[in-house]
């Protein structure tokens, strides 16, 4: 049986790790490659590197800070943040990363999807999806939106309804991060990520929220996650990996713990 | 010094960094006369059948590769590479290299719960001994991604199993060749044993 994963997120700007509340604030915290180092060894099952700059500029020192992980981490990571071509993704592919995520070019052309899937497959291609809580209407019947650009800009477009699509298009995992639960440490967004969760049949990454041990077991749980996301919690030495991970499995969630 | 077998079918930088991790040389080569020489042999691999196997017939690299099996060269397969090794595969229902009997066949899940791919880490259970999953205990998890998976013929050509809406083979082998559907290069600490092992393995079953 498959265990349920940790995963660690990685906001990375011109190659410092940095950390946003709410989309906002963002403060350098320390050297991403020894943090990743760090969690590695600490038992993370998975490693995210969101590129939070995602300039045109910032794409070759990317390049070369993901052949560094590569070289340093041996669990797969994947890699986000303005990926806008089959290209980008492809280098970033091959320069060592397992997976790539795509968010908003995604949303603004949504056939990248599959050709991205096409050309290094399904299981390494991730939809990222920023939702945000919206009064439902015929145009949004979930009451969960898309939001773009790092979580600014509104885009009128259904969260459940992109889910499914992403799906379809050829995505092997979706991240589910909910805008109004980043950074708050209040937990995760249940009902979204168990709405999303049981209408696809393709893993789920909670995102958003963490701030205590319960709150993975929540959403692995209630909220039906294949993995929970988590940031804030271990940057600033809180938790480690290692405590997460025994909590979980003390309240018999399945995890990996040999490590 | 390990040769790993460069053929269009995935990241294969990954393998060799591990290698690097644990001290030892690896080159990558899609050079048939190389691969028949080498010392040893990583056959890794993600993607499908009928384009891997269209890709090594092409080359010459299968023939390069059932030659270095036949005159004794440790072999280690990885994923598509521990597939793609038996008879058939049901993907794209592609005749493959045949150096194991069985054949590849897609998971046929029950459980709606349970996803394809399968992907993430599992248990891996040594059904019995070989030189390369000695150091396996009970408990220990390894990173799988995969649609389709290894059935041999015959038992006697298992060496792991792992579960995923029931029994599956996780690895399995033949004299000097062992393949494993999991990828030791991501698992970690007890992946890098394996390629660990690999290096000093000189392709005997009993050690």
């Amino acid at each position: 049986m498959l265990s349920k994963r940790l995963v660690v997120c990685l906001d990375v700007r011109g190659g410092k790790l940095a950390k946003s509340i709410k989309f906002v604030d963002t403060k350098d915290i320390g050297d991403p490659i020894a943090k990743a180092r760090q969690y590695y060894e600490d038992g993370v099952d998975e490693l995210v590197f969101y590129d939070i700059t995602a300039s045109r500029e910032n794409r070759d020192i990317m390049i070369h800070f993901v052949e560094e992980v590569a070289r340093q981490i041996f669990i797969p990571f994947s890699v986000g943040g303005g990926i806008r071509s089959v290209e980008d993704a492809t280098k970033l592919r091959n320069a060592g990363a397992e997976k790539v995520n795509v968010n908003t070019a995604a949303v603004k052309r949504k056939d990248l999807i599959s050709e991205i899937a096409h050309a290094i497959g399904s299981q390494s291609t991730i939809l990222s999806m920023d939702i945000r809580k919206v009064t439902p209407t015929k145009e949004m019947p979930s009451g969960y939106e898309i939001v773009v650009n790092g979580g600014v800009t509104p885009t009128g477009i259904d969260g459940l309804w992109w889910a499914k699509t992403g799906e379809e298009l050829g995505a092997g995992e979706l991240v589910i991060n909910s805008i109004d639960a980043d950074g708050t440490k209040d937990g995760y967004e249940i009902n979204l990520t168990r709405m999303i969760a049981d209408s696809v049949g393709i893993p789920v990454i909670a995102s958003g929220g963490a701030g205590k041990p319960e709150h993975l077991y929540d959403v692995l749980t209630g909220g039906h996650a294949d993995a929970a996301l988590v940031a804030s919690i271990v940057h600033y030495g809180e938790y480690t990996c290692r405590v997460l991970k025994e909590y979980l499995n003390n309240r018999g969630i399945k995890v990996r713990l040999n490590y | 010094m390990i040769t790993i077998i460069d053929y269009n079918a995935g990241n294969i930088k990954s393998v060799q960094r591990a290698c690097a991790e644990v001290g030892v040389q690896a080159i990558v080569t899609s050079d048939p006369a190389t691969v028949a020489q080498a010392e040893r042999i990583i056959f890794p691999g993600v993607g499908a059948a009928p384009s891997a196997m269209a890709y090594l017939e092409k080359t010459g690299l299968d023939a390069a590769l059932k030659k270095a099996f036949k005159a004794g060269t440790p072999i280690l397969g990885i994923c598509l590479g521990a597939q793609i090794i038996l008879e058939s595969s049901e993907e794209g229902n592609r005749k493959c290299l045949g150096l194991v009997a069985g054949k590849t066949v897609r998971f046929r899940l029950k459980d709606k719960l349970l996803k394809i791919p399968h992907m993430g880490w599992n248990e891996v259970t040594v059904t019995q001994p070989h030189p390369l999953l000695d150091g396996i205990q009970p408990g220990d998890e390894f990173y799988f991604v995969h649609s389709y998976y290894p059935q041999p013929a015959d038992d006697k050509d298992v060496y792991a199993i792992s579960g995923h809406g029931g029994d599956f083979c996780a690895a399995l082998g033949s004299d000097n060749l062992l393949a494993m559907q999991f990828h030791p290069e991501k698992s970690g600490r007890l992946g890098l044993q394996i390629l660990e092992r690999f290096a000093r393995w000189d392709g005997a079953l009993t050690g």
